[in-house]
């Protein structure tokens, strides 16, 4: 893969051509062992999933609910690493598997295994982009500089409780794409969604050409299709790990669930 | 780095975007906080009528005996309301919450001294208090628990990893990211995201002001050395941070060496921990090769904390602070002498700086002087240190 054709990236403008929206799959790396990951994770290309979020446990996941700090724990008391999971992605691109993924990890893993040789060992193990819920774009310049020489997409969040003018700014930063947080909280699946966030992503999306996905509390089909609506795609993370838990170890009701979902995103495709 | 976020390499904001506004807010609050004279009278008041300042400055003459050197002086912070010198911070940040709009108070706590005096400052302004608490450490302070709950505030048990200081401050910010519009985290000490370490330091730094000037007073010149134990070190860098800028005061931070520094079971994250990231800050951090936080341990609950204030990891990698680490056998010992000699009964966290005086008295000459911050009382230790003395 050459450092110029970043895969999510082409992803991205494959479909907006195409005018389709985006459904990004969450997944933590090592849940419930690293080899079912990388199962699920062609199981996923198959399924019809446009990008994956791969997430590296932390012993301290405070952006996350209970599933994920759960089921991150579960990974990190089987011993999980970084290198093992760049192995295992490794082992993935050669296996012929051209689903863009994002590295999704709080910063102090990324600090522990320096900042710049993980920035080259990501690209090197086929990865595409990086997003650390726990860095703002203020933060960590050097780390951003090394991802950008590595050809790797830096992606940052914006919040309900930004405020338009930083939301703009960090339009500005974000690479691939830019993560809407659908509600004040962790993540975690949610019955209801609040209502009003569908005027701050228009300004967003009418300010800014890159494709804002929405993520944090999307599980059902219907939610997924009437959050697609307003932006460029949704993001899914704890129901796919809920029904990972749920399966205890099958793979077939999992991508059964991500079938489904990638549907209901799909019905939208032809509409802005 | 001039970033108003860092001292140094340490601190920033490393958080979630949705509390990047809560942040700039107070932030700004702070700032109009610190410039508005009525305010400031308001905790003035507060202060002086109702936690008990200005606190005592003791001259512990029998301790000072029992090593035969230097004179020792205890800044008495046991004696304010609520029994330690948590009561400083929360009473300036509930008035803050005030001056924000905000209700709801949330809060972590460890060995339950910070949820006890953010109970109380609820209470004394009328606030709804919310404290998370590791389900371990309220097995060890089951007495703050009982306080907590007498005081009106809502106790809630944290699971989760070492169900200690650590997981009820990731339980408290996940509350306050999910009611941050109506919310404000009391942050117990000199920890998180800008602007708290700075902010918490500012309202701890009563303590050192006070100190200096009463010692000035009372013998014309400066103290010779400090000491203060250090947790998050909210006690310690209010004590020491009014003489910074004093070259010839040596400050001591005592961490705490748990079982010893040696072995898997310590607290001391600037003399054992590398820079890393959690809560919000970069600072000194107990971690794995991975990055993965480590699990802290002390006798006390107050000091069980796998990092530490980011300005204290800045202070130490200037070497203005030197920081030591004392084991929870020497904290013991400290305890049950300052309490024989002079009839003071000390928190077990401060017990760590008493605990210090042995290596450090036979170093100092006659006529020396040494302040300790004797930062709690130890009412809420008797349980625990009843386990491991015998009388």
């Amino acid at each position: 893969m050459s450092r110029q054709l970043n895969r999510l990236s082409a992803r991205m403008n494959q479909l907006k051509k195409k005018k389709h929206k985006a459904f990004c799959a969450f997944l933590t790396a090592g849940f419930p062992d690293l080899k079912k990951t990388a199962k699920l994770v062609t199981e996923f290309e198959k399924a019809g999933v446009d990008i994956l979020e791969l997430g590296y446990p932390f012993s301290d996941p405070l952006a996350d609910g209970p599933t994920i700090q759960h089921s991150s724990q579960e990974a990190l008391d089987r011993g999980i690493s970084v290198p093992a999971v760049l192995k295992m992605m490794t082992g993935l691109r050669a296996g012929g598997l051209t689903l863009p993924v994002v590295f999704f990890t709080y910063f102090n893993p990324v600090l522990a295994y320096g900042p710049a040789r993980f920035a080259r060992d990501a690209r090197r193990a086929g990865f595409d982009a990086v997003l650390v819920p726990d860095l703002p774009p203020e933060e960590e310049h050097g780390f951003q500089a090394a991802l950008r020489q590595e050809g790797l997409r830096a992606i940052f969040l914006v919040a309900p409780t930004t405020s338009r003018a930083r939301s703009l700014k960090i339009a500005q930063a974000s690479q691939g794409f830019i993560y809407y947080v659908s509600l004040r909280g962790v993540t975690g699946a949610r019955k209801a969604l609040p209502a009003d966030i569908a005027s701050h992503l228009k300004f967003l999306r009418a300010r800014s050409q890159k494709p804002v996905l929405i993520g944090f509390g999307v599980s059902t089909p219907a939610q997924a299709k009437e959050l697609s609506v307003i932006s460029d795609g949704v993001i899914v993370g704890s129901a796919i790990v809920e029904r990972i838990r749920a399966a205890r170890g099958q793979i077939g009701p999992v991508a059964a669930y991500v079938r489904q979902m990638v549907k209901a995103v799909r019905s939208l495709s032809g509409k802005n | 780095m001039t970033s108003p976020w860092h001292f140094g390499e340490f601190g920033g904001r490393y958080v979630p975007e949705t509390l990047m506004k809560a942040l700039d807010e107070l932030t700004a609050a702070r700032k109009a906080f610190n410039a508005d004279r009525k305010l400031q009278d308001e905790l003035q008041h507060y202060l002086q009528t109702y936690a008990g300042r200005p606190t005592a400055l003791y001259e512990a003459r029998r301790l000072s005996e029992s090593f035969g050197r230097g004179r020792i002086f205890l800044k008495r912070e046991d004696l304010c309301h609520t029994g330690a010198h948590k009561i400083n911070n929360t009473l300036a940040q509930a008035l803050l919450a005030r001056f924000l709009g905000k209700k709801r108070i949330v809060a972590e706590t460890g060995a339950g001294q910070h949820g006890v005096a953010s109970a109380t400052a609820a209470c004394v302004f009328g606030l709804k208090c919310v404290v998370y608490m590791g389900a371990l450490d309220m097995e060890r302070q089951a007495l703050n628990v009982y306080k907590m709950k007498l005081l009106g505030a809502e106790v809630i048990p944290v699971h989760s990893g070492s169900k200690t200081l650590k997981d009820a401050t990731n339980e408290a910010i996940r509350d306050w990211v999910t009611n941050v519009e109506t919310t404000h985290y009391l942050l117990g000490s000199v920890v998180g995201p800008h602007p708290y370490p700075a902010m918490v330091r500012d309202f701890q730094s009563v303590i050192g002001r006070e100190t200096r000037r009463v010692f000035k007073q009372r013998t014309g010149r400066l103290p010779h050395y400090l000491v203060a134990c250090v947790g998050g070190g909210s006690n310690a860098m209010g004590f020491f941070h009014p003489f910074l800028k004093d070259r010839s005061v040596k400050m001591i931070g005592v961490e705490a060496a748990g079982e010893g520094v040696h072995t898997a079971h310590h607290a001391a994250s600037l003399t054992k921990g590398r820079p890393g990231v959690l809560h919000g800050m970069k600072s000194y951090l107990l971690q794995n090769a991975d990055g993965q936080v480590q699990l802290a341990h002390s006798v006390s609950a107050g000091l069980d904390y796998p990092s530490v204030g980011p300005e204290h990891s800045f202070l130490k990698d200037s070497g203005r602070v030197r920081y030591e680490a004392v084991t929870d056998r020497e904290a013991l010992w400290g305890f049950q002498l300052l309490t024989q000699a002079e009839g003071i009964i000390p928190a077990l966290e401060p017990s760590h700086a008493i605990g210090f005086l042995k290596k450090l008295m036979p170093r100092t000459r006659r006529g020396e002087t040494v302040v300790v911050c004797l930062s709690g009382r130890g009412d809420k230790d008797i349980h625990t240190v009843r386990e491991h003395l015998d009388v």
